[in-house]
């Protein structure tokens, strides 16, 4: 099945209702991704299609088809580096889907914005306040 | 990840008379639109069914648009579509609000209306404004076109007047007179599952329904009867009481629910006074 991945088109075969978090991960490669719950609620599996933050446990593979997938091993930010500067990252599992959820934060974003992009990533380790200094940070 | 996929079949219809069709003679057969609650199934190992029917490609059912003077919203929109759409913020802004609240953004992206609807939760946050707006579910088979009213589409836990044949298009909105008022109560303020779910309409004739407090989202008619007569709020508040029908569930009792509920219609008519 043709999608673009990072930038990239790629022809993958994988079960169509496989979940795009498996098939980036196990096809792909690409384990940048992480699985969190597995349901839908943290957010460590976030993901770009067609621009737009989506969680890759809950989605079929075939709705991708044709789609800009976007994973954390296709962005080159500095927000990665604020997030090690500032302390953003702890133990690093939520951290890929907090960037991908974050990206298209501006720097400058008011507060309730941040928290409301990032309403669907738990962190388990940070207690969010250095993830929202990081995303400040970002130059 | 609790089931295998192997075993399970897709269906990916390109038009909507080719998936009707395939509904037809391919029972049983489930339809898969954002997946936010199937995928939650296939995860947990209780997702049922083996054939699927992937709607996803059925462009047009994502429109949101206005027939003449009602709403038309295809049941392939998401929250962000609603939330984004003018047109629904002009003309039902409850439920841009109730759309707001739902999930996280990532949900929102992926969740749709008409999945919202099917699913049928009775904690599912679309339901009471649906039910406050009296939409109309428009469903459709190869069979042709049904139009079902809101309250007339649910008959229990769960349970809808929807065959197995049939898929929503789209839910229609009557130009709703009034002030629209939503409001969720959950444990947090994000990716929460409501306890207690109201949308309301301030007018003459006030509509007010809750979602969470029994095995479907219910209309108060006796409440609404009483405050279109005049009747103080702590008698609005004691008929509520009569009328919903709230279970202790993991979430919350049926006690908090209660109090929650009379507390929401009285802040529901302060508010919109
Ligand atoms: C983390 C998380 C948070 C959530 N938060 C909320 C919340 O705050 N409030 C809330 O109400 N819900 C919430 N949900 C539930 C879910 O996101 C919504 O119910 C969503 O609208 C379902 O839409 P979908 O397109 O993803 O449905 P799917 O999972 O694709 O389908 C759901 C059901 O509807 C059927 N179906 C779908 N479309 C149609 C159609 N057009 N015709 C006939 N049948 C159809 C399917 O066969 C299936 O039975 C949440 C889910 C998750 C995972
Ligand atoms: S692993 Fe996908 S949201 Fe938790
Ligand atoms: S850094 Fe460990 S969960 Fe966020």
């Amino acid at each position: 099945m043709k999608f673009t991945l990072n930038g990239k088109k790629v022809d993958v075969k994988a079960h169509p209702m496989a979940r795009l978090l498996d098939v980036l991960r196990e096809e792909c490669g690409l384990t940048g991704t992480k699985e969190g719950c597995g349901e839908g609620e943290c957010g460590a599996c976030t993901v770009l299609v067609d621009g737009k933050p989506v969680v890759s446990c809950l989605v079929p593979f075939a709705q991708v088809r044709g789609a800009k997938v976007r994973t954390i091993e296709g962005v080159q930010d500095p927000l990665q580096k604020a997030f090690v500067t500032e302390g953003g990252a702890q133990c690093g599992i939520c951290t890929p889907g907090m960037i991908m959820a974050s990206l298209h934060l501006k720097s400058d974003a008011p507060p309730e914005e941040v928290r409301a992009a990032l309403a669907g990533n738990l962190c388990r380790c940070t207690g969010y306040t250095a993830i929202y200094r990081s995303i400040r940070k970002r130059r | 990840m609790r089931t295998a996929v192997s075993p399970l079949e897709l269906l990916e219809p390109r038009t909507l008379p080719e998936a009707l069709r395939m509904l037809r003679d391919r029972r049983p057969v489930t339809p898969l639109a954002g997946a936010t609650d199937l995928y939650v199934g296939l995860n947990f190992g209780t997702l049922n069914g083996r054939r699927f029917l992937d709607l996803s490609r059925l462009e047009p059912l994502r429109a949101i648009r206005a027939r003449g003077a009602s709403l038309s919203i295809g049941a392939l929109a998401t929250y962000t579509d609603v939330i984004r759409s003018p047109l629904v913020r002009r003309r039902l802004p409850m439920l841009a609000a109730a759309a707001r609240e739902v999930g996280g953004v990532q949900i929102q992206n992926r969740g749709t209306i008409g999945g919202n609807v099917a699913n049928g939760s009775p904690a599912g946050d679309t339901l009471p404004v649906f039910a406050a707006a009296e939409a109309t579910v428009v469903l459709r088979s190869a069979a042709g076109e049904r139009r079902v009213a809101f309250a007339e589409f649910y008959t229990g836990y769960r349970k809808s007047v929807m065959r197995d044949d049939e898929l929503i298009v789209a839910l229609e909105v009557p130009p709703v007179p009034g002030k629209q008022w939503f409001r969720k109560v959950g444990t947090r303020l994000a990716q929460a599952i409501s306890k207690v779910v109201i949308a309301a309409v301030r007018a003459p004739r006030s509509r007010i329904a809750l979602g969470s407090v029994g095995p479907t989202v219910l209309r108060v008619p006796r409440t609404e009867e009483a405050l279109a007569a005049g009747a103080p709020i702590a008698e609005a508040r004691r008929l509520l009481q009569e009328e919903i029908r709230p279970i202790d569930d993991l979430r919350s009792t049926a006690a908090y629910r209660r109090r929650v509920a009379a507390n929401l219609i009285a802040r529901f008519w302060s508010e919109t006074s």
